[in-house]
């Protein structure tokens, strides 16, 4: 129960409190004071009404781990408290989360509007995954607010942008896009994964839907995949251009969620229909992981910061840089933007060209000893990929150029490890990036080019 | 956005209010209860009964909704009411707030989208305590039911069993 005090109030805890305590009572039956693990599948019924009653969504009750289990619960209510929205529904992976989330308010003939500067599985998800549903997709330049405007039609459904972009490091203006929507009747989805709710609440700016990737930050320890939808509640569902929403459901014996569930009625749609008929359901093992990860999330992300913030200005005098993308820097074009939306620091995620291009950046890697050489962001543990040599190595220099990097970039997520050693070891790659630049960058890029017949779409970086 | 009015809508959502009246009440009247198992205020109803609260079914158009005799206006109950939880439209209200004064009701609570500033303060000037644009349901289940199993922001933080 919350605590109520002397002026009548109930007693408003703060950020760190909640990221320890929210979701989450002793259990009541064991005491038990870590959240338990409830490693089962299904739950027993007390009688048949009762049963009867959980089905029908007449009662909270549980009974079946696809759609609900008390582990995940804790993890969802933590996370939707944390983002200040109406709660939360968890899933396999963040993109299970972020199908389903999109899944539950379309319908073929729809449309989404998307920043083009997006996680490239997001991009592939909405591009290839949306088309098969007939759903069509338009990509704008997230800068533009004109653009957002103008590519908006009678059948758009959503607006989809990222806090924080992956891997340019652009800053969403979060606000004037929300009301941008709002206007047209539009929800805003924002994938928060790179901020997490401790440097942005997007909520807060008007958006209606945040979506993250619980494997990264949340989990912070690059344990256990998962996902979670967290729902604002302050959606108009019911204002005509969402019957699928709305609607009596032909998938749940003619309910009307948001009718009938009012605030709620968007999460329980996505978890009574969308969850239980794709399946994406969060493992109680990985909750537990991530509820760990979350219990720390303050105090990582400020140490993440501050060593992102340390290495962004190591790199920037470097004279093996060419350039850093992080709006955390001040002479970054989305300096204002980071001071508004993300006051404690522009999270820990953000790439460099190295001088010398490819050769450069694969001497640079293959050098290092303490940064982990890898397709994942968000761990305790500094991480670093060169997408050239990797995940987009089939592509030629334009192609690179077209998806937003060049043959010289390379992406970091910054760690919790001491400041002085990631730079050390960064400072013995550049040596060895200094040896190799340029002298053998064709022979590289040769190497990458593609086998004929062979599909050119580059892996995507995680 | 949900609503658009001017009403101080949080002035009526305040959380001590809303505790105590969930606490205390026996015996709810719900006025424009379907006897339709889909229909929101059905679901109330019968969540309402499975925790033990008297609902009072108000449908002129029925006998008997969820085993509950139906009255046809509130004035027509022969004990007393401790809330009037209202499922009508906003027109409805100031009305319904009179004959709430009239029986000696406790509290007035108008569910999700129900806002009607003059029927709050006919309740109020009749001293009862008024609930607005909130659910009766997601109420209890926050505060002492289950709500949580669900994964929804109950808001609650504490270290007690
Ligand atoms: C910004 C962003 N969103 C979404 C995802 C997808 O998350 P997951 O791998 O958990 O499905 C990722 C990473 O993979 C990401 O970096």
């Amino acid at each position: 129960m919350t605590e109520i005090n002397p002026n009548g109030r109930p007693h408003a805890y703060g950020f760190d409190t909640r990221a320890v305590h929210a979701g989450q009572r002793p259990d009541p039956y064991t005491g038990a004071r870590a959240v338990p693990i409830f490693q089962t599948t299904s739950y027993v019924f007390e009688d048949t009404d009762s049963a009867a009653a959980y089905f029908n969504l007449q009662e909270y009750g549980n009974t079946y781990s696809r759609i609900m289990n008390p582990t995940v619960a804790a993890f969802e209510e933590r996370i939707g408290n944390l983002e200040g929205g109406a709660g939360g529904v968890a899933f396999a992976s963040g993109l299970a989360g972020q199908a389903a989330a999109l899944f539950t308010m379309l319908q073929p003939g729809d449309h989404v509007v998307a920043s083009s500067a997006l996680y490239g599985g997001s991009v592939t998800q909405l591009k290839h995954l949306l088309r098969k549903l007939s759903v069509e997709l338009t990509f704008v330049d997230p800068d533009d607010l004109s653009l957002w405007e103008g590519a908006i039609r009678p059948t758009t459904k959503a607006l989809f942008g990222e806090t924080i972009g992956n891997p340019g490091g652009n800053v969403l203006d979060v606000e004037p896009i929300a009301r941008l929507g709002h206007d047209h009747g539009i929800p805003l989805v924002i994938d928060n994964t790179f901020a997490t709710p401790y440097l942005c609440r997007p909520i807060e700016w008007g958006a209606d839907i945040v979506i993250h990737s619980a494997t990264k930050f949340l989990g912070g320890h690059g344990t256990s995949l998962g996902g979670v939808v967290v729902e604002a509640g302050t959606f108009d569902w019911s204002n005509g251009r969402f019957p699928v929403v709305a609607d009596p459901s032909p998938a749940y014996h003619g309910l009307a969620f948001h009718e009938t569930f009012g605030m709620y009625g968007y999460l329980m749609k996505l978890r009574a229909e969308s969850l239980r008929d794709l399946g994406g359901a969060m493992s109680p093992f990985n909750a537990f992981l991530l509820l760990l990860g979350v219990e720390t999330l303050p105090i990582r992300m400020d140490r993440h910061v501050a060593n992102a913030e340390d290495i962004a200005r190591f790199l920037v005098c470097h004279p093996m840089v060419e350039r850093v993308r992080y709006a955390g820097l001040e002479d970054s074009s989305y300096y204002p933007l980071k001071e508004k939306y993300l006051p404690r620091g522009a999270g820990a995620v953000f790439s460099f060209d190295i001088r010398g291009g490819r050769a450069a950046g694969t001497a640079l890697i293959e050098r290092l000893q303490l940064w982990s050489h890898l397709a994942n962001v968000g761990d305790a543990k500094s991480l670093i990929i060169h997408p050239a040599s990797t995940t987009h190595r089939q592509l030629g220099d334009e192609e690179l150029r077209a998806a937003g990097i060049t043959a010289g970039t390379i992406r970091l997520s910054v760690g919790l490890e001491t400041l002085d050693d990631l730079i050390w070891d960064l400072e013995r790659g550049f040596r060895a990036a200094r040896a190799a630049g340029g002298t053998n960058e064709e022979a590289a890029a040769a190497a990458g080019r593609t086998v004929e017949g062979v599909e050119t779409e580059p892996q995507v970086l995680r | 956005m949900t609503q658009s009015t001017a009403v101080d809508l949080a002035a009526y959502q305040d959380e001590t209010t809303i505790r105590d009246l969930i606490g205390s009440a026996r015996t709810v009247a719900i006025v424009g209860l379907s006897p339709n198992v889909l229909r929101p205020s059905n679901f109330v109803g019968f969540y309402l009964q499975r925790h033990g609260y008297r609902i009072v079914p108000v449908n002129p158009r029925e006998t008997e909704i969820l085993g509950e005799k139906s009255y046809p206006s509130l004035t027509d109950i022969p004990f007393p009411v401790d809330i009037v939880d209202v499922f009508r439209t906003p027109e409805a209200v100031p009305g319904i707030a009179r004959e709430a004064v009239a029986i000696g009701a406790k509290a007035l609570w108008l569910q999700f989208g129900v806002i009607s500033p003059e029927g709050a303060r006919i309740a109020e000037d009749g001293g009862l305590k008024v609930v607005m644009d909130r659910c009766m349901k997601v109420e209890h289940a926050r505060h002492a039911g289950r709500m949580h199993w669900l994964g929804f922001n109950t808001g609650n933080v504490t270290a007690r069993r």
